[in-house]
């Protein structure tokens, strides 16, 4: 079991570098007193078994060993730990170039659906955000208490849905004899059914319903927190709308902005349950490939390899954007 | 005809365009389940019909699958509220950089798609659980969904907690202390009481978040079935009113949870308001 070896030792340096970080830290507080003098034996057993578990147990360790394992080969358990286990970085080259011993063609197939994933999220991100921007601001400055408890509420029904499910109503609704196909011949729009499902269109409208909520909550409490005055102010002195906007609303709620972005692009790549709903057959998403690694094919390194290169993309992405919005981590986890 | 009369015009355009984004789909989906024809159909209506609900209370693996559902959202909520309590303690007595590491740590598994969670947690288990030998015993898709959906889970209620722990006034803290009372005195009679209504709505919101999961719970669930994985065969399979049904079930229940969770999070609300308008009745009355 030297996967776990591996695993443990990682896990291990965490713990101490946080332990490390307690005891010598240079802006330490005089005063503090110790830990179990502070909090009681029992209180303390607590606090440390409670976030001790969760993070180790259900959150590093896991992680850490995804990643030791996608640097191995799939083996049968009777040869798991023996010679043949060695280290390896075949299954990323699988994900690249399609094969595990020539580097001749890429693997266009995986390496293309990953990159649509990737530049489809961000454009239904960006999408998400023009169609909750309005709504937000409306709840935040313009409307009267009453309305916006009705607005709430409105809101919170399609929240608590699951995925699943609101993908099936996308699917009666976008069907190709579907009700909205009903709608639009019956109104003489289009003469021929338009095919919403096999062209993706259902996916990527379903993707963007999804995650509307997911952006609307932090960017309604961002643009709420700001002053009321400061827009009137702007007004007064001239400023057109869309300069209040731009330069005065934006500027303020750009932490709501950052988080809601950061969330809805995250869930947007990751989604798992829309894509298996709403795919057409030429679907591009990146997810099913993933799934299809571990269940199809139950070959759990590669699978694994394959999430990691997908976790990476997402994280770079986000810290790139926060970077350039000149955001910390703290400000959009709130 | 002014400007003001046309901004408030395309406003309400606007409200009512998205709402029916929004809303449009669940009703028309929420009408198929009330039609007639075998396939979920909208119009034009063929007869109203009650069949799919009691199809729907009929389907034992539906049930077997609400029923597993019911146990590991309890459970995630649970374990969830205990961890997430812990964590956001810990998290005041930290300063400095430990601190900023900390939350590092503690906020990650928000930002970390459900899929490689449930990955994660399927390979580690598989073999941490083997040298343990408890392969038979924890091996199993309901433990590992809870392991799975409390990780990120956790960090939702941490943060709920944290945000009313900010709002913490250690004055009463140092009273408790001055007067004679231990740490886990303070702790039992005077932090937890304060807390009650963050732990209550965090219980709450780490329940449905786990009912409704499917991403991470795809992976970890193995050989079980919760609601939302035999929901996702069925719809893979083909379409079907029952499902509508459910549907309607689901999102008539999600309603009447949404107005319980609001009528708390609004009663909290208005008790702050209260203590803070008595704080200022009484400072006044003080400077007087």
């Amino acid at each position: 079991m030297n996967n776990l070896d591996t695993t443990f030792i990682a896990t291990a340096l965490v713990v101490v570098l946080f332990f490390f970080l307690v005891r010598y830290d240079r802006q330490r507080r005089p005063e503090a007193i110790g830990f179990f003098r502070r909090n009681g034996a029992v209180v303390g057993g607590y606090l440390i078994l409670g976030v001790g578990f969760w993070l180790i147990m259900t959150f590093i360790m896991p992680m850490v060993f995804m990643v030791d394992l996608s640097f191995h080969h799939k083996l049968p358990p009777s040869k798991v730990g023996g010679p043949e286990d060695v280290y390896t970085l075949d299954n990323y080259r699988m994900f690249l170039f399609g094969s595990r011993t020539s580097t001749e063609s890429l693997n266009w197939l995986h390496l293309r659906s990953f990159f649509a994933t990737i530049g489809i999220s961000m454009a239904l991100t960006l999408i998400t955000f023009a169609i909750s921007y309005p709504l937000a601001y409306y709840m935040a400055q313009s409307a009267k208490a009453q309305q916006l408890r009705v607005l709430l509420l409105l809101l919170i029904i399609p929240y608590w849905v699951n995925d699943i499910l609101r993908a099936f109503s996308f699917r009666i609704l976008m069907a190709e004899n579907g009700f909205l196909n009903g709608i639009l011949q019956g109104i003489g729009l289009t003469g021929q059914p338009i095919d919403f499902l096999g062209q993706n269109i259902a996916l990527y409208v379903a993707l963007c319903y999804s995650h509307l909520l997911i952006m609307i909550f932090p960017l309604y409490n961002a643009i709420d927190a700001q002053d009321h005055n400061q827009i009137e102010a702007a007004r007064d002195l001239g400023a057109p709308w869309w300069h209040i906007h731009l330069f005065i609303v934006m500027p303020h709620a750009k932490p709501g902005i950052g988080s809601g972005m950061t969330l809805c692009f995250m869930l947007t790549a990751g989604a798992v349950a829309t894509p298996l709903v709403l795919g057409g057959p030429n679907s591009l998403w990146f997810t099913p490939i993933v799934y299809d690694r571990f269940y199809q094919l139950f070959d759990w390194p590669q699978g694994a390899a394959y999430a990691i290169v997908l976790l990476l993309a997402c994280i770079a992405i986000v810290f790139t954007v926060l970077k350039l919005a000149g955001l910390k981590l703290g400000e959009i986890a709130k | 005809m002014n400007a003001r009369f046309v901004t408030s015009r395309v406003v309400i355009f606007y409200l009512v365009l998205f709402f029916i984004f929004l809303l449009g789909p669940l009703a028309v989906m929420g009408v198929t389940a009330f039609n007639t024809p075998s396939y979920p159909q909208v119009w034009p209506i063929e007869g109203l019909t009650l069949n799919w609900f009691t199809e729907l209370f009929q389907d034992q693996e539906m049930l077997e699958g609400l029923r597993t559902s019911v146990i590991i959202g309890l459970s995630v909520a649970v374990l969830s509220v205990a961890m997430g309590l812990a964590g956001a303690l810990v998290m005041t007595q930290l300063f400095g950089t430990s601190r900023s590491y900390y939350y590092f740590l503690v906020v990650a598994p928000v930002l970390i798609p459900g899929i490689v969670l449930g990955i994660s947690t399927v390979v580690f288990w598989r073999d941490f659980t083997g040298i343990l030998g408890m392969r038979s015993t924890l091996y199993n898709g309901t433990v590992l969904t809870i392991l799975a959906q409390s990780s990120f889970v956790s960090s939702y209620c941490m943060l709920i907690i944290l945000a009313r722990l900010q709002r913490f006034d250690v004055s009463q803290e140092e009273a408790a202390l001055d007067l004679g009372a231990t740490y886990p005195q303070v702790f039992r009679d005077v932090l937890l009481p304060f807390l009650r209504p963050a732990l209550l709505s965090s219980g709450m919101l780490a329940f449905l978040t786990s009912f409704e999961n499917y991403n991470a719970t795809t992976f970890a669930i193995l050989a079980d079935k919760t609601l939302t994985t035999v929901l996702a065969s069925r719809v893979r399979m083909g379409s079907d009113p029952t499902i509508s049904a459910l549907a309607t079930v689901i999102i008539v229940l999600t309603i009447v949870a949404a107005l319980v969770f609001e009528w708390l999070k609004r009663r909290e609300q208005k008790r702050a308001q209260l203590l803070q308008r008595e704080r200022r009745r009484l400072e006044a009355a003080e400077l007087l």
